[in-house]
């Protein structure tokens, strides 16, 4: 109905943007009848992402005007910024940022060079930054739930830890089940998500390639490619983070250096 | 071991614990004779635990240092430290998994594996024979704290601290508890470093005390001579 009374496509996007926060804000005030205590939080992250994605999207249209080497830079930022994110539970473990930048850089960094190198996404800056977003949020969510998970796990067994270290094992051995749980809480996620890949929900990118008129058959191709792509780099990064991030909370005298949440 | 045979086995200097600004332990100094029984007494937060934390090395003086039979123990691997010094904490902090499991996991971090015949050597020893395959989950709180001893004993170590042993437990578990530790100390001659608050159970296990308060020794001495008759 919007596209018979507005021509001009950008105009149309916002007045869709403006139909859909009005939607929005009527679940706001719902939720204000139900005293949720939710929607200073909901107005706040409605406004933010308002303006973040259709800023995004006219900073979009200058970069795709620009060389293709300008997706480096940008894909630096969204990890830059990722990482910061990870780490908003887990500030109290030593060079928490560090280790979620290098984790999600060796992960959506090795991911993303590796499969345009191969023409596995398209060399074009319109497949590669909207594709290198999708991993490097999947990577910061993964790394997010792993690393606050494993300081969860390690101050609620601070008391089994300390028994093991003062039974002489290393910390390597004393966080191992820890750091599995971790890792497996982590990716789970990301599994179910493959599992449930085509049956349960139709992931946006093979969604946008069919709705602009792709053959579905190649679209699933692709969105596999999409979905293994982020599970991969996913896995890439819980890993590599996994081990710069239990060496953290030891002191180089083998002492756990998070205290036990209840004080023990 | 006659007082001939003993040597200084533990030697801690200046030893110094700083927590925001707040000091745990002062400038503590004193020496351990190997073989020798002694009560680290005092009311709680006078610096105790934190002594025997310091002592295995799971926290970190601020300054100050421990010998332990002329080597200063920050030279010392700590993994090899822990091993030669045993602790038993407050809380047996027992891994999930069978009695024997659990006696197993000292030796197995090294490399080595503990024969079924010594898992039954040191149930014997801490009077609970027969529980190798029992879970964890299933023991009364005296008879998990005598398992957390065994497994401390199963690495034999050359010292044992004993951390508030038996102030998690009920009368009846305290008495068994303390029944083993006396068997064990007397049985293996080791040296024995107890941290308490309570008096009655210095003058059962141990012959010399340091009396502690507000992060220093304020007596040192047999038990009669701190504690009186």
């Amino acid at each position: 109905m919007l596209s018979r009374w507005i021509e001009h496509q950008v105009w149309l996007g916002a007045a869709q943007a403006g139909v859909t926060m009005v939607a929005a804000l009527v679940v706001v005030w719902l939720t204000g009848r139900l005293k949720l205590g939710m929607k200073k939080e909901i107005l706040i992250s409605l406004g933010r992402g308002v303006v973040q994605i259709v800023l995004v999207g006219f900073l979009l249209t200058v970069i795709f005007s620009a060389d293709m080497w300008i997706a480096v830079p940008v894909i630096l930022v969204m990890i830059a910024a990722g990482s910061v994110m990870t780490i908003q539970r887990v500030r109290d473990i030593p060079n928490a940022l560090k280790i979620s930048a290098l984790g999600i850089t060796a992960g959506a960094g090795l991911v993303i060079t590796l499969m345009t190198f191969l023409g596995v996404i398209k060399q074009d800056l319109t497949s590669i930054i909207p594709i290198g977003s999708m991993m490097v949020y999947g990577a910061m969510n993964t790394n997010a739930l792993m690393m606050e998970r494993f300081r969860s796990e390690l101050t609620a067994h601070a008391g089994q830890i300390e028994a093991g270290l003062a039974l002489g094992a290393s910390p390597e051995q004393v966080v191992s089940p820890y750091t599995r749980r971790a890792v497996t809480a982590a990716l789970t996620p990301n599994i179910n998500g493959l599992r449930s890949l085509g049956i349960v929900w139709i992931p946006g990118a093979m969604a946008g390639m069919v709705l602009t008129g792709e053959n579905p058959a190649y679209a699933g191709f692709y969105q596999f490619v999409v979905s293994g792509s982020i599970f991969v780099t996913a896995v890439i990064t819980v890993l590599v983070s996994i081990i710069l991030l239990r060496k953290q909370v030891f002191s180089p005298a083998e002492q756990l250096l998070l205290r036990a949440e209840d004080g023990q | 071991m006659t007082e001939s045979e003993r040597h200084t086995f533990i030697r801690a200097e200046n030893l110094t614990y700083v927590v925001e600004g707040q000091a745990i332990l002062s400038a503590i100094s004193f020496a351990i004779q190997s073989g020798e029984r002694v009560a680290i007494f005092g009311p709680s937060g006078a610096g105790k635990s934190t002594l025997i934390r310091l002592i295995n090395r799971l926290d970190e003086p601020t300054s100050g240092t421990v010998w332990v039979e002329g080597e200063d123990y920050r030279q010392m691997p700590p993994r090899v430290l822990r091993q030669r010094l045993g602790m038993v904490m407050q809380h047996p902090n027992l891994f999930p998994g069978t009695v024997a499991d659990n006696l197993r996991y000292g030796p197995s971090a090294r490399g080595e594996a503990l024969s079924d015949q010594a898992i039954r050597a040191l149930l014997e020893g801490v009077d609970l024979a027969g529980f190798e395959d029992r879970q964890v989950g299933k023991l009364s709180g005296g008879e998990a704290q005598r398992v957390n001893l065994a497994r401390t004993l199963a690495n034999k170590p050359e010292a044992l601290l004993l951390d508030e042993p038996t102030s998690a437990l009920d009368q009846a578990a305290k008495a068994e508890v303390e029944e083993t530790i006396l068997s064990v100390i007397n049985h293996q001659k080791v040296t024995c470093i107890l941290v308490t608050h309570d008096e009655a159970q210095v003058r059962r296990l141990a012959e010399r005390v340091l009396r502690f308060e507000e992060g220093q020794i304020v007596a040192d001495g047999t038990v009669l001579e701190v504690l009186g008759a």
